[in-house]
């Protein structure tokens, strides 16, 4: 086996088991964000270099191409992100700080597994691994006299997300029933030929309900603002991007298996994703709390990726991809700024933003630029995917579709303009400036200018998706 | 249609569109306010001087755009970085570089704080203003006519007036609302065209069936109509133009309302002209109420800027008026008059800053009677002020007289219907200058105000030139224009004859 395919994985484990190992010591806090940013430099490094390899891997289970190493790239940046802006983890109880490393670490793990899983058993242990690290970095917040929202978000991520996976489950079960073979090369052709039967669809609705949870996507979103508010800042940041990136090559892979015409299936997206970006937009228009509109308006964003995903057309799936990737970045920059400006890793409100641009100029900058990509307004990346989006909808004929998503882009703009004119507009009156942390400026800056050389020269990326999806 | 690439040749569009956008990379270097000033001031001039040549060397016998540039931005779609101008656009590119020294000039006292951030707001704006003119790519163009939003709202937002956060919000949401569905539109074409393209002047000769040019002509209307602004989609531009800094306002009025009857010219005309034959009598009838409503109520203005804000809606009336009879007199017009409008709304704001900068306010009654003491600036006042009321001899005179003539062309009902709006504009332009310059029996002691220096005369002088010297010999300006409006006329006509 050529060891390059398997690397941003055995570095991963490797960095987990070193992660443990630090745990079972007390107080090694530095040790353990050296650690985690280490494994994570090294696990974007060795994603990026095994970008053009390719080949099978446990018995046809695993398989590593274009496609898979692309979203491994972006699922690492995230985590290379995450680790580097929240090391100080100031929410979270210091004795627990580097098990939080080490969850950080699996999931991310268990993220990567699952973008190369190109079968239903590995896929769905990969699933849980991610999942379940998941859930426990939710609850991890050091508890306030009086206030445990972090346990109420956990209880609300855990149990939604283990029905979630049940709806997969039984999905799952439906799809093995009717073409004997949990492998998706043999799954497609032999689902597609039966897609009339009712079960084809009612398997493949149900695996959509499931993989919705993660992307909190409508009907399946309920949870995402209250985890997103409950759960510390770097949580969120890493909750609010990157599982979402892994979840879409998943139903990438899945719709592959559906007969790509225009009928129940379609009607089902497309009602998902005219309700996700409806709650999302007009949610997030009363939102005082930061992270909780950055919630709605995640669910707001899974609507867009729909909006490729609808197509069933490969070139859809590539438009879609482009988009996540933007969305994770200009997620991490926003993200970026919240965990950099609360002092004792409190929740942020947009009163606390006041006069951001006097305390720290460039991260009011940050700020504003991420909020101005994630509202779709030119020359970043949320432009430009939104644009490359609606050109895919349109060409396959979801007119009524698109025209909801302009006007949707209309409505979300008033929120991220209210967090761009708090940020500039206001008097800091009594807050106080703030100052990065070593490092962290540098990817504020690194993230931005990403975002806008996606908007501007995005034919590289884009080139690459449409290779990816070609397999 | 086609364009000219002249082999060899330095792409000067691509230069004079992102050489402000270089000058913003070197402003944070400069240590102090005075250095972003010379700086900023330095890089307009350089612009300006560098898009003389355009004027000269254009060819006025060709409807061919020229000095094009096409390079491949996303080959998977066929999306071109592509520019070029012709006729229509050139002297709008001409107005935008111009205005800019102008602007800075005006801005040399009144910004106080953040003056690097005014200076790059100002400096991208002009990179977005100038892209704006000069795309010959859809997707390019939509970039720079969005990019120019968020200086706008800076600009207006921390420099502004007392209501400057609800002015610059509204603006905002107002033009970015407006102009969502045009995404939506571009891309309907594109995928109606044979091949598929995004290039402007190839979409121009695909045919479009009559209902697909209906619904991107409304798309592009509400989008261009929000930015002209038209009756009643206007009601953005009196809290933008009274709460932005003078800057802002002269940039407002000059260039960004001319960027959407642009789009009109540019879009509506040639690619739906089914569409434009079809709603034509309904934007008339817009036209002819933003006149008269814009006239009535700058009528009632008691703030200078108000009023000149109101009397920019009348104008704008009168430009989607002439394009929209589509006859030539009325399209020339309607480009001359944008041209005229610029500058001289420019110059009039220009003058009502420079009355803030000495009373700071606005309101007409502590300024009236200041003939006596600022004879230089009463003058000049003057001379906007006619202009404005198109009064023969100044360039709207040409302007407006070429619309009439349009007007009265397509229907004698349209025609009378807009004379009214004419003895509007004098009444409050004349009513205005008779404040200010004379005033009443009980006039303010104004004589503390001192009259212009050398830094507002140099700003106000070429103003005053192009007003009277396009009022009087204005055959250059429409040299450059016939072709090109003759070559969109044809096109429509040929558009409504499939």
């Amino acid at each position: 086996m050529n060891p390059i395919l398997f690397m941003p994985e055995l570095v991963l484990i490797f960095g987990s088991l070193v992660a443990f190992g630090v745990c079972l010591g007390e107080g090694k806090t530095r040790l353990a964000a050296m650690t985690a940013l280490t494994t994570a430099l090294l696990t974007l490094g060795s994603s990026v270099a095994s970008l053009c390899s390719a080949g099978d891997l446990f018995c046809q289970a695993y398989r590593v191409d274009l496609f898979s190493q692309l979203f491994k790239v972006f699922i690492a940046l995230g985590l290379v992100a995450v680790v580097l802006f929240g090391s100080k983890l100031k929410d979270i109880r210091a004795e627990i700080r580097p098990e939080y490393f080490l969850f950080l670490l699996l999931g991310s793990l268990g993220l990567i597994l699952l973008v190369s899983s190109v079968e239903l058993i590995s896929l769905f242990i990969a699933l849980e691994l991610s999942s379940y690290a998941l859930y426990l970095l939710v609850p991890l917040r050091r508890e306030q006299p009086g206030l445990r929202l972090q346990m109420e978000s956990a209880a609300k991520y855990v149990m939604f997300g283990i029905v979630a996976t049940g709806f997969l489950l039984f999905g799952m079960s439906y799809l093995y029933g009717m073409t004997g073979s949990t492998y998706f090369s043999q799954i497609g052709p032999a689902l597609i030929q039966h897609w009339n039967e009712p079960a084809a669809l009612v398997g493949m609705i149900l695996i959509l309900a499931g993989l919705f949870f993660k992307l909190a996507a409508f009907p399946m979103h309920l949870w995402a603002p209250d985890v997103y508010q409950g759960a510390s800042n770097e949580t969120t940041a890493f909750i609010a991007g990157v599982p979402k990136v892994a979840v879409v090559a998943v139903l990438i892979r899945f719709l592959m298996c559906a007969q790509p015409v225009h009928g129940t299936l379609t009607t089902a997206i497309t009602l998902a994703a005219i309700g996700s970006m409806f709650f999302g937009n007009l949610a997030a228009l009363v939102q005082k709390d930061l992270k909780r509109m950055l919630g709605y308006s995640s669910i707001a964003h899974a609507g867009y990726v729909m909006l490729g995903l609808v197509t069933l057309q490969k070139s859809g799936y590539a438009v879609s991809m482009f988009y996540i990737f933007g969305f994770v970045v200009m997620s991490l920059a926003a993200f970026l700024v919240i965990c950099q400006m609360s002092k004792d890793g409190e929740n942020v409100t947009l009163d606390d933003l006041s006069g951001l641009h006097q305390r720290n100029p460039l991260a009011a900058f940050i700020l504003a630029s991420s909020m101005f990509a994630l509202a779709g307004i030119p020359p970043f990346a949320g432009f430009m995917g939104k644009w490359l989006l609606l050109n895919e909808a349109l060409r396959s004929g979801f007119i009524t579709l698109v025209v909801i998503a302009a006007v949707n882009t209309a409505i979300g703009i008033y929120y991220y303009l209210t967090v761009a004119r708090v940020v500039y507009f206001t008097d800091p009156g009594q807050r106080p400036a703030f100052k990065f942390e070593r490092g962290v400026a540098a990817l504020g800056v690194v993230l931005i200018v990403l975002v806008t050389l996606l908007g501007i020269v995005p034919a590289k990326l884009l080139n690459a998706a449409i290779l990816a999806v070609q397999f | 249609m086609g364009c000219f690439y002249i082999d060899g040749a330095w792409p000067i569009l691509s230069f004079l569109i992102f050489l402000p956008l270089a000058g913003v990379m070197v402003l944070p270097l400069l240590k102090g306010d005075g250095p972003a000033k010379i700086w900023t001031l330095g890089v307009t001039l350089v612009t300006a001087v560098l898009s003389l040549p355009l004027f000269f060397s254009f060819d006025s016998t060709t409807a061919n755009y020229q000095f094009c540039e096409k390079v491949v931005w996303i080959p998977s779609l066929n999306i071109h970085y592509a520019l070029g101008i012709d006729g229509i656009s050139l002297l709008l590119v001409l107005l935008t570089t111009l205005l800019m020294p102008l602007c800075i000039l005006c801005s040399w006292r009144a910004i106080g704080t953040r003056v690097k951030e005014f200076m790059a707001c100002i400096l991208i704006m002009e990179t977005a203003m100038l892209g704006v003119f000069a795309a010959l790519d859809f997707v390019l163009f939509y970039i720079f006519w969005e990019a120019m939003l968020i200086p706008m709202f800076l600009l207006i937002g921390i420099w502004g007036g007392p209501r400057k956060i609800y002015a610059s919000v509204k603006f905002f949401l107002y033009t970015l609302a407006g102009s969502v569905l045009m995404p939506v539109a571009v891309i309907a074409l594109y995928l109606h065209s044979q091949p598929h393209t995004f290039s402007i002047p190839e979409l121009m000769s695909q045919p479009y069936s009559f209902s697909l040019q209906c619904w991107v002509f409304l798309a592009f209307f509400v989008a261009f109509a929000v930015k002209v602004p038209m009756f009643p989609f206007h009601t953005w531009l009196p809290a933008a133009h009274v709460e932005a800094p003078t800057a802002g306002s002269v940039l407002l009025a000059s260039v960004l309302l001319k960027m959407g009857a642009y789009g009109f010219l540019r879009f509506c005309l040639p690619m739906t002209p089914l569409g434009v034959e079809a709603f034509a009598p309904y934007v008339l009838a817009l036209s002819v109420a933003g006149i008269i409503y814009g006239g009535f109520t700058a009528l009632a203005q008691s703030d200078m800027k108000k009023l000149v804000a109101y009397s920019s809606v009348a104008h704008m009336g009168f430009v989607t008026l002439g394009i929209f009879v589509l006859n030539t007199n009325g399209v020339e017009g309607a480009i001359l008059q944008m041209i005229n409008h610029g500058i001289t709304t420019g110059a009039l704001f220009l003058c009502v800053g420079m009355i803030y900068e000495r009373t700071h306010s606005r309101e007409l009654a502590l300024a009236t009677g200041i003939g006596k003491v600022m004879p230089v600036y009463v003058t000049a006042l003057a001379i906007f002020g006619l202009s404005s009321l198109a009064f023969p001899g100044t360039n709207s005179f040409v302007g407006e007289f070429l619309v009439l003539i349009g007007g009265f062309a397509h229907s004698m009902k349209l025609g009378w219907a807009v004379v009214p709006g004419v003895i509007l504009s004098a009444a409050y332009m004349l009513r205005m200058l008779q404040r200010v310059i004379w005033g009443g029996t009980a006039n303010p002691d104004t004589s503390y105000l001192k009259d212009l220096n050398w830094r507002e005369m140099v700003t106000l002088a070429p103003l005053v030139a192009f007003v009277l010297w396009i009022g009087l010999a204005p055959a250059p300006f429409l040299k450059v224009l016939h072709v090109s409006v003759q070559h969109l006329l044809t096109q429509v006509q040929l558009g409504l004859n499939i």
